[in-house]
């Protein structure tokens, strides 16, 4: 098989198309009644990384099954790239990366079988590979660092590794937007850095990428755009204007640790600023200042302050 | 020498070795998927649930096959939307579905005592087989294994990771509908060599024991399939020495197999478990049977 046929079966090749991923008033509610969803919408561009932010249980996995077509919802509609959802994904335009504790890690497929499932869109009836097929899954692999596990069993790797493996087969797809389902869960600071540094490529070449997250204080370190959700869309928008202590706590209601060192206990002099912490038990959200909105959330220097090459993986 | 020719000189063994190599091989291809997912109960649940399908078709002379059909469809609907309906765990579920369908079947049967023998329903009788019933399960086998073949790949992709399988487009819900299909029409197949009692066997214990032997689903497929094949063919040849139900010789032969391959296989096994575990201790490094190349 050639190029040429590769391309031709996944019918227009994606990269022609732009990424974008409109939600418009969607509205989902279970069988059993319960909406998990109400009136959300929220519009990304190209080359955009976007926070998904709110409690457990506040529409985030429903979010997620409405934009893969696993739902169809009530009322509004999902639209990638201009199309609906199904058509989407028909054409490849979508990559998901599912949470840790969705995956069987017993289930007897090697590192390179799971990256090779990324390109079953692009094969034939027979989902037979073709030499094009095997190189995307070699590069994608050395895109993660993964090439020298490519014939282990999954569930012997560890939890950084995992990941890397699954961002890897969202590679060899191809796909222009790409979900990622709580990328840094179970995850040591250096696979985070490396998983972040590897979406910052991606978006530099166009791509779209959702991550889902309870990682607040990564979030304006390399977010762009944030959608924080209560069963509904609160806020959406550029990290700077949305991603405020004010919108946080609307989203958060009581459920976050919250911190606030002000006065004696932070300064000598007049300054009545304050510092909060905002933290949902992993890396906190740090705020200076009187109130809202008086400063933007505090950026860390730089990536290689976190990557202190701890390899204390779960 | 020639004494252990015997068998093939008669017709009906002869039937019978290919039949029951031919159910084995399609009901090993369904057991790698099957348990991979935990769902192993529910081939033992359709077998039982069919009884009353083959016995109300003996009974109005209908092909049995469609009769079992018919009953395996109603059990998984049943199952299905009970499981919508209710707050009752799967397990409990398919509980009370087959036996339900496996009472009913046995009342059929023991009211009209004389359409179909029990005993055929629930041990199998490959080696009385009629060219008709034949016929049927070589039908359901060779259609069965084709799709398997065509579609392997995407069932294994659905179970493996159902959310992945719907974002390359395929249809996951399709594709269980399929494989449950196929399922239902495997138990039906076997039901002729083994019987309604040891179906679960076929369909449980090739997967099993390759799934012990290989980190890579497609050896497994095809140590499942050679095993699966080799042991009903095996197991029909030597039921013709021991005198025994051939069922019982297959499931025997698989069981005894299943035990070698669950001590010695070489990363899976008991022994090397412990070799492993023993090297660990020895030299607090790395264990070393893990950076051995996968089979």
């Amino acid at each position: 098989m050639t190029v040429a046929h590769t391309a031709s079966n996944s019918g227009e090749p994606s990269g022609q198309r732009t990424a974008s991923l409109t939600v418009e008033n969607v509205t989902v509610t279970y069988p059993n009644g319960n909406t998990a969803l109400r009136d959300a919408s929220f519009n990304l561009g190209p080359g955009t990384i976007c926070a998904l932010v709110g409690v457990n249980g506040s529409g985030k996995s429903t979010l997620f099954k409405a934009i893969m077509g696993f739902l169809t919802p009530q009322a509004g509609s999902v639209r990638i790239a201009g199309l609906p959802a199904r058509d989407a994904l028909k054409k490849n335009l979508v990559a998901y990366v599912p949470q840790s504790e969705d995956v069987d890690w017993n289930f007897p497929v090697l590192v390179e079988d799971v990256v090779m499932m990324g390109r079953y869109g692009h094969m034939g009836f027979l989902r037979h590979p073709s030499t094009t097929d095997h190189e995307k899954v070699t590069d994608a692999l050395t895109r993660v660092g993964m090439t020298d596990y490519r014939n282990r069993q999954i569930g012997e790797l560890s939890g950084g590794q995992k990941k890397r493996v699954f961002l890897a087969r969202a590679l060899a797809q191809e796909g222009r937007i790409i979900l990622l389902d709580e990328p840094f869960t179970g995850v040591d600071v250096k696979t985070e850095s490396a998983i972040v540094g590897l979406m910052r490529e991606l978006r530099d070449a166009g791509h779209l990428m959702l991550v889902s997250t309870h990682n607040l204080g990564s979030v304006p370190d390399f977010c762009d755009q944030v959608v924080l959700m209560d069963k509904t869309v609160l806020a959406a928008g550029p990290t700077e204007e949305t991603f405020t202590q004010a919108n946080l706590e609307l989203t958060f209601g009581g459920v976050l640790r919250h911190f606030r060192l002000e006065g004696s206990a932070l300064h000598d002099d007049e300054d009545t600023r304050g510092v909060t912490v905002l933290t949902d038990d992993e890396r906190p959200v740090v705020f200076y200042g009187h109130q809202q909105n008086e400063t933007a959330p505090v950026r860390p220097k730089s990536d290689t302050d976190n990557s202190n090459d701890q390899d204390g993986e779960k | 020498m020639n004494e252990l020719l015997v068998p093939f000189a008669y017709e009906y063994m002869v039937k019978a070795m290919w039949v029951s190599a031919l159910v084995g091989a399609v009901c090993a291809f369904l057991s790698a998927y099957l348990m991979l997912k935990g769902w192993s109960l529910m081939g033992d649940a359709l077998a039982h649930a069919i009884v009353p399908g083959v016995s109300g078709a003996y009974l109005l002379g209908l092909p049995y096959a469609a009769g079992a059909f018919i009953a395996g469809l109603l059990a998984s609907a049943g199952m299905f939307f009970i499981r919508q309906q209710s707050r009752l765990r799967e397990d409990a579920i398919i509980g009370l579905v087959f036996t339900t369908f496996f009472a009913a079947g046995l009342l059929m049967v023991s009211l009209n005592p004389t359409s179909v023998n029990v005993q055929t329903i629930i041990l199998g009788n490959i080696l009385g087989i009629s060219d008709s019933d034949a016929w049927q399960v070589i039908i359901i086998s060779v259609i069965s294994l084709a799709i398997l073949i065509v579609k392997w790949k995407d069932l294994m992709l659905v179970f493996f990771d159902e959310a992945y399988a719907q974002t390359v487009g395929l249809n996951p819900t399709w594709l269980k509908i399929l494989f449950f299909t196929l399922l239902s029409a495997c138990t039906v197949a076997a039901l002729q060599t083994v019987g309604a009692c040891l179906v679960i066997a076929l369909v449980v214990t090739p997967g099993a024991t390759a799934y012990l032997l290989t980190d890579r689903f497609e050896r497994l497929l095809m140590i499942s399939v050679a095993f699966g094949t080799i042991t009903s063919f095996v197991g029909a040849y030597l039921s013709y020495f021991v005198d025994g139900a051939t069922g019982g010789v297959i499931v025997t032969l698989q069981t005894i197999l299943f035990l070698v391959a669950f001590l010695f296989a070489p990363k899976h096994g008991l022994y090397a478990s412990r070799r492993q575990a023993r090297l660990v201790t020895a030299d607090g490094g790395e264990p070393v049977a893990l950076k051995e190349p996968t089979v």
